[in-house]
């Protein structure tokens, strides 16, 4: 395989330097995701009232960006995998395709976002509207995130070099796609 | 992670077309309007979804396991500080106490949120749909809020 080795394994756990970082972001993500995702749950059960409010949010959005984001984690994936074939130009393709994704997904959540507060659904009218814009905010702000430094490693990648960031900024992409999976149903299914 | 017949394309687009077949039971499982359904169609299939993204795009069950050490304490971290704001949260009665404001405001706002849906039908607002008349329909919400409120004294 013409890719260059992983960085330095971590001696105590044969895992690479900048896998155990990613898996540390990752552990504080889950910690906040899960924290605000729960914190909306045990509101929403004791909020019968927020079913007014859910009602209000645009199912077909969210299911259309729902598909855009799984769309966007198979290109991730396929990224990786042309990665470990040593395929660099290829694996920035799929990564350009990945960050494609995370545009249209926010494209879709403004038009999402302007039509709510066009129709006065702001984030102080009511505690539902407060959850639901600082948890797809927050997510929001992750896929920018994401796809800045997807931009960034794709535009290394395709040079044939540093191929193992490939599969960092894949599995930080597929964190995110698991957030919406989980805050689609929350959101927009349970009306 | 190893070179086997899962880490191919055409696996991996396999996996995306279940994701995706997973997504539209999730959608239409509620239209049922029966609550297990709901329950299971929604929030089942997003853990079973989430599951498919963990194992087969992440290779989660491959990794070492300081990595499992590491995100099982997360969790755990996440469930001590649930569990510890869930009790004043999830309920508005206790043994020796009662949150009388939240209970009046809920009350309050069912009346209101009742009075908007028989108003207006409510089916526009059931689709999801903001339909012509839904920012009235919000305006209906406040003023029977003041109703309820009035009504609650």
């Amino acid at each position: 395989m013409a890719m260059k080795p992983l960085a330095n394994l971590r001696s105590a756990t044969g895992v690479s330097t900048q896998k155990l970082a990613l898996y540390w972001l990752l552990v504080s993500e889950v910690v906040i995701f899960g924290g605000v995702l729960c914190s909306y749950l045990m509101h929403r059960l004791a909020h019968p009232e927020w079913a007014f409010q859910a009602a209000h949010t645009n199912t077909m959005a969210g299911s259309i960006n729902t598909v855009v984001l799984l769309t966007s984690s198979l290109f991730a994936v396929l990224a990786h995998a042309a990665a470990e074939r040593g395929e660099g130009k290829k694996a920035a393709n799929y990564l350009y395709a990945t960050t494609a994704g995370g545009g249209l997904f926010l494209v879709i959540k403004g038009f999402e976002w302007t039509k709510e507060i066009s129709h006065g659904y702001t984030i102080s009218s009511d505690t539902f509207w407060s959850f639901y814009y600082t948890a797809a905010g927050i997510h929001a702000s992750h896929v920018v995130a994401g796809m800045l430094c997807m931009l960034w490693v794709a535009n290394t990648v395709r040079k044939d070099v540093e191929l193992h960031r490939v599969e960092i900024v894949g599995l930080y992409w597929h964190f995110v796609d698991i957030v919406w999976i989980f805050l689609f149903p929350l959101l927009y299914i349970a009306k | 992670m190893g070179h086997d017949s899962n880490h191919t394309p055409a696996h991996y687009i396999r996996i995306w077309g279940v994701l995706c077949v997973l997504l539209v039971i999730s959608i239409l499982g509620p239209e049922l309007e029966i609550q297990v359904v709901t329950l299971i169609t929604a929030f089942g299939i997003a853990f079973v979804k989430a599951y498919l993204v963990i194992k087969h795009f992440m290779h989660f069950n491959t990794e070492k396991p300081i990595i499992w050490y590491m995100m099982i304490t997360g969790f755990a971290l996440m469930v001590v500080f649930v569990a510890g704001t869930a009790p004043d949260v999830h309920n508005h009665d206790g043994a020796r106490w009662s949150n009388t404001a939240s209970k009046a405001w809920i009350e309050q706002q069912m009346i209101a949120g009742e009075a908007g849906a028989e108003h207006h039908g409510g089916d526009h607002a059931a689709d999801g749909d903001h339909a012509e008349g839904d920012d009235h329909a919000h305006d209906e919400g406040a003023k029977g809020a003041d109703h309820g409120e009035a009504a609650g004294h």
